[in-house]
C-alpha cells in the first residue's frame, strides 16, 4: 500500500463526506446557477471550512465563468491546493543542540499524546529526546507524560504537581544541555486562549528558554482538535498574537468528517499546518503535505 | 456581535421600513445574515436550514412594532425561537429514591469527562451526598491516576480497576461497591472514544446493559464544530442518553454545537462546565445560551452575578465616586474585595461581549491569583494614602512594601494597575445603575 492510499484510508470520512457530497451535487445539476452555489456553500461549510473560505472558493468558480457543473470539482480542488501550498511549512528542527519545541493549546486537544508520538518518532530517527513536564496543573498530567516517556525512551524532567512551569522548563533545558540531548519538547498545560494570566505563563516559559538558550524555542506548535469548529481560528489568532506560533498540529482528523478548518487557518492566518494526527498509533502522526492531503481527499 | 447582527439586519431591512409588515422578500434577505451568524457559531448547516424555515414562518406577516426596528424585530423572533429550541432550564441531576443513583459519562477524547466527573462528585458532596467515583477509563495513560488525584482532593473515594479488568467489569464492580457501602451517587468515568469507533461504542452499550445507569450524560466540548450532529446522533443512537453536559464554556466559543445537539437528540442540557476548577459547574439557562450563540455575550449571567454580590448601596456609592471622578485606592480595595466574592476578575470580564478582546489589550496586567498580595499591599497603606494616591512617594513605597512583605516593584505595579483600572472604570461610568454601565460597556466593544 503506498502512502497516498494509506492516508486516503485514514481520511475516508472526510473524503466520503466532502467529496462524495460534491460529486453527488455536481452530477445532479445540468447547468451552473445560483442555487447550485448555495448548496455547494453548504457542503463546504459543513466540513467546518467556515463561511469566508467557502465564499472565496465559490467566488473563484464564478470568476472563472464555469458553465459545466462537473468542471467545478477541478476548480475546488485547485483552489484548496492553492490555499494549502501558499502557506505551507514543515517542522524545522535546527542543528542547535538541543532543538526546542514547545507544545501549546486549549484543554483536551491532544497535546500530551502528540508529544508521546513525536518523541517516539524522533527516537526512531536516532535522536535523543528530553521532555519537560510543564503541565503542572492538570491532575496526573505528569504521570500521563511519564507513561509516554517510558514507551518512547525519553527522559521526562518533572517537578511536583502545582510547581512553577517555568522552573520545570529551566531544569529541563539544563538537563538537555548537560546530557547532550538533540531535542527538548516542552509539554504545557491546556489553557483557553482567553485566560490572560495563563498566556502570561507561556510568555514566561518562552523568556526562560530564550535566556538559557538564545534562539529557542525553535518551534512553537499549537495543537488543534479537528472536531472543533470556528473557534479554532480564534484560538490560533490569540495564541499567535501572544506567543507567536510557528505551526499547527491538527489532531483527531480521522474521527471527523470535517477538518475543513485547516483551510481557514492557513488562508486567514497564514500559519502552516505542520503535522496531522490521523489515528491512535505512533505512525499516525504525519508531516502535513498539502499535495498528498488534497490527493488523498480527491483520489488520484 | 449581537448588536452588529441587529444592525446588519437593519441595513438590509431599512428600505422596507414604514411599510409596517414584514414580507417574505424582506425576510429572505434579512435571514441570510442570520444564517451566516449561526453558521459562524458552528450550528450545523442542516439545523440552520430548518431553523431559518421556522423563523420565517413565525416572522412573516407580523406587524412591525412601533418600538422596534425591523431588524430588531427579526432578531427578537430569532432569539425567541432559539430559546425554545434550547429547551428548559437545566434541572441538574435528580436522584433516584433507591440509592445509589448511577451516572455514566460518555464522550469524545478530550471533551472533559474526567474533570466533569470530579465536578459532579464535588456538587453532590456539597449537597451532603455520599459520592463514589469509578475510574473506568483504562485506556488513556494515567487517566485512573487523574481521577484518583481529583478524588483525594475532594475526599471522595475512587473505585479503581483491578489489574486486567475490562471497563465493563470495573463499572459493574464499582456499582456493587457503591451499593454495599451505602453511596448515594456512583459516577462512572468512561474512556473517551470517537463516535465512529464501533468496537468502543459497543463497549459503552455493554456497560449500559450491565449496570443500568439512571443517567447517561454525553459530555460535549462547547467548541465542537459541524460534527456535533454526528456525535450526538451516534451516542444517542447507541445509548439513548438522558442529557448533555457542555464543557469549556469559559472560553469564547459561541457554542452553536448545542443547538445542533438539541435539535438532533431533544435531550436536555443538564449542566455547564465553566472552568478547570472543580467548583465551576453551573446550571443551564436556555435564554443565556441563545444570547451567546447570537454573539450577545453572557450579559444576563454577568448582571445576575453582579446583583448577587453587590448590595445596592455599594453600587450607589461606587457610582457616586465614579461620577465625581474621584475613584480612589480605597474604592479599588472595596472593589477587589467584591471581586473575590464574584469569582475571578478575568472570568468576569470575559463574559462581557468583546471582553476577551479587552483582556488581550490589557496585556495581562489584570491581577487574579495575585489578589492576596494586592490586598496585603493595600492593607499596609494608611487611609490617607488610599484616599490620595499622589502622596505615595518613594519612602512611603518602601514602607508599604516592607509592611506587606512584598517588594517595591510590586507596589509600583499595583499603583500602575490602579491607574489603569481608574481609567477603565471612568470610561464605563456615568450611566444610571449597573445595567446602563453594561450597555455602555457593550457599546464600547461592539
Amino acid at each position: 500500500m503506498n502512502f497516498f492510499t494509506r492516508l486516503g484510508n485514514k481520511l475516508t470520512r472526510t473524503k466520503d463526506k466532502l467529496i462524495g457530497d460534491i460529486d453527488a451535487l455536481l452530477s445532479r445539476w445540468k447547468k451552473v446557477d445560483p442555487a447550485l452555489f448555495e448548496e455547494l456553500e453548504e457542503i463546504l461549510i459543513s466540513a467546518d471550512m467556515g463561511v469566508t473560505v467557502a465564499e472565496r472558493l465559490i467566488e473563484k468558480i464564478k470568476k472563472d465563468r464555469i458553465t459545466e457543473p462537473l468542471a467545478i470539482k477541478t476548480v475546488i480542488r485547485e483552489g484548496m491546493l492553492a490555499i494549502l501550498t501558499e502557506h505551507q511549512g514543515t517542522l524545522a528542527l535546527p542543528d542547535a543542540r538541543p532543538a526546542v519545541v514547545v507544545i501549546v493549546g486549549v484543554n483536551g486537544t491532544g497535546k500530551t499524546t502528540t508529544i508521546g508520538k513525536m518523541s517516539e518518532r524522533l527516537r526512531r530517527e536516532g535522536k535523543k529526546v528530553i521532555i519537560a513536564a510543564a503541565d503542572t496543573f492538570r491532575a496526573a498530567a505528569i504521570d500521563q507524560l511519564n507513561v509516554w516517556g517510558e514507551r518512547s525512551g525519553a527522559a521526562v524532567i518533572r517537578h511536583a504537581d502545582g510547581a512553577d512551569p517555568a522552573a520545570v522548563v529551566f531544569d529541563a533545558l539544563s538537563a538537555a544541555k548537560a546530557r547532550g540531548a538533540d531535542v527538548l519538547i516542552v509539554d504545557t498545560a491546556g489553557r483557553l486562549h482567553t485566560k490572560v494570566n495563563l498566556m502570561e505563563e507561556l510568555k514566561k516559559i518562552q523568556r526562560v528558554l530564550e535566556r538559557g538558550h538564545p534562539g529557542s524555542p525553535h518551534e512553537v506548535l499549537l495543537v488543534l482538535d479537528a472536531t472543533a469548529g470556528q473557534n479554532s481560528l480564534v484560538q490560533a489568532r490569540f495564541f499567535n498574537k501572544d506567543i507567536g506560533i510557528t505551526g499547527i498540529v491538527l489532531t483527531k482528523l480521522d474521527g471527523t468528517a470535517k477538518g475543513g478548518i485547516i483551510f481557514g487557518i492557513m488562508e486567514e492566518l497564514n500559519i502552516p499546518v505542520k503535522m496531522i494526527g490521523v489515528g491512535e498509533g505512533i505512525e499516525d502522526l504525519k508531516d502535513f503535505n498539502p499535495r498528498e492531503f488534497v490527493e488523498a481527499l480527491f483520489g488520484r | 456581535m449581537f448588536e452588529s447582527l441587529t444592525s446588519k439586519l437593519d441595513a438590509v431591512l431599512k428600505k422596507f421600513k414604514g411599510r409596517g409588515i414584514l414580507t417574505e422578500k424582506d425576510l429572505d434577505e434579512g435571514l441570510r445574515e442570520v444564517r451566516l451568524a449561526l453558521l459562524e457559531a458552528d450550528v450545523n448547516f442542516r439545523v440552520v436550514k430548518s431553523f431559518i424555515e421556522k423563523v420565517k414562518e413565525r416572522a412573516m406577516g407580523r406587524e412591525v412594532m412601533e418600538s422596534l426596528s425591523p431588524g430588531q424585530q427579526v432578531v427578537k423572533v430569532v432569539y425567541e425561537e432559539l430559546c425554545s429550541v434550547m429547551g428548559e432550564k437545566g434541572k441538574g441531576i435528580p436522584l433516584v429514591p433507591n440509592p445509589p443513583t448511577v451516572i455514566m459519562l460518555a464522550g469524545l477524547q478530550g471533551s472533559g469527562k474526567t474533570t466533569t466527573a470530579g465536578k459532579l462528585a464535588r456538587m453532590f458532596r456539597q449537597d451532603g451526598r455520599k459520592a463514589l467515583l469509578v475510574a473506568a477509563d483504562i485506556r488513556r495513560p494515567a487517566a485512573v491516576r487523574q481521577l484518583e488525584v481529583l478524588g483525594e482532593g475532594l475526599k471522595v473515594p475512587v473505585f479503581t480497576p483491578g489489574a486486567g479488568k475490562d471497563a465493563v467489569a470495573v463499572c459493574r464492580e464499582g456499582v456493587e461497591y457503591g451499593q454495599k457501602y451505602g453511596h448515594d451517587v456512583v459516577i462512572l468515568d468512561t474512556a473517551g472514544r470517537l463516535h465512529i469507533d464501533e468496537d468502543l461504542m459497543k463497549e459503552l452499550v455493554s456497560i449500559k446493559d450491565k449496570v443500568r445507569p439512571h443517567e447517561i450524560l454525553l459530555v460535549v466540548d462547547a467548541m465542537t464544530g459541524q460534527d456535533a450532529v454526528n456525535i450526538a446522533t451516534h451516542f444517542n443512537g447507541a445509548l439513548d442518553i438522558t442529557g448533555v453536559i457542555l464543557t469549556k464554556l469559559d472560553g469564547d466559543a459561541r457554542g452553536g454545537a448545542v443547538l445542533s445537539i438539541r435539535q438532533v437528540t431533544g435531550k436536555p442540557i443538564r449542566l455547564l462546565g465553566m472552568g478547570e476548577k472543580l467548583d465551576q459547574l453551573e446550571p443551564f439557562f436556555p435564554d443565556r445560551m441563545a444570547s451567546r450563540i447570537l454573539g450577545m455575550g453572557d450579559v444576563l449571567s454577568l448582571i445576575e452575578k453582579a446583583e448577587r454580590t453587590y448590595s445596592l448601596e455599594e453600587v450607589e456609592n461606587l457610582k457616586g465616586n465614579l461620577k465625581g471622578n474621584n475613584f480612589t485606592l480605597e474604592d479599588f480595595r472595596t472593589q477587589l474585595k467584591q471581586m473575590k466574592k464574584l469569582g475571578s476578575l478575568v472570568d468576569l470580564i470575559a463574559m462581557i461581549p468583546g471582553g476577551s478582546r479587552m483582556l488581550q489589550k490589557a496585556g495581562g496586567d489584570i491581577p487574579e491569583d495575585g489578589l492576596k498580595h494586592v490586598e496585603a499591599i493595600m492593607n499596609s497603606m494608611t487611609l490617607r494614602e488610599r484616599r490620595d494616591h499622589t502622596i505615595i512617594d518613594g519612602s512611603r513605597r518602601r514602607r508599604i512594601a516592607k509592611g506587606s512583605g512584598t517588594r517595591v516593584e510590586e507596589v509600583n505595579r499595583l499603583l500602575k494597575q490602579f491607574l489603569q483600572t481608574r481609567k477603565m472604570v471612568k470610561s464605563l461610568a456615568g450611566g444610571k445603575g449597573k445595567f446602563s454601565m453594561m450597555q455602555k460597556a457593550r457599546s464600547l466593544f461592539s
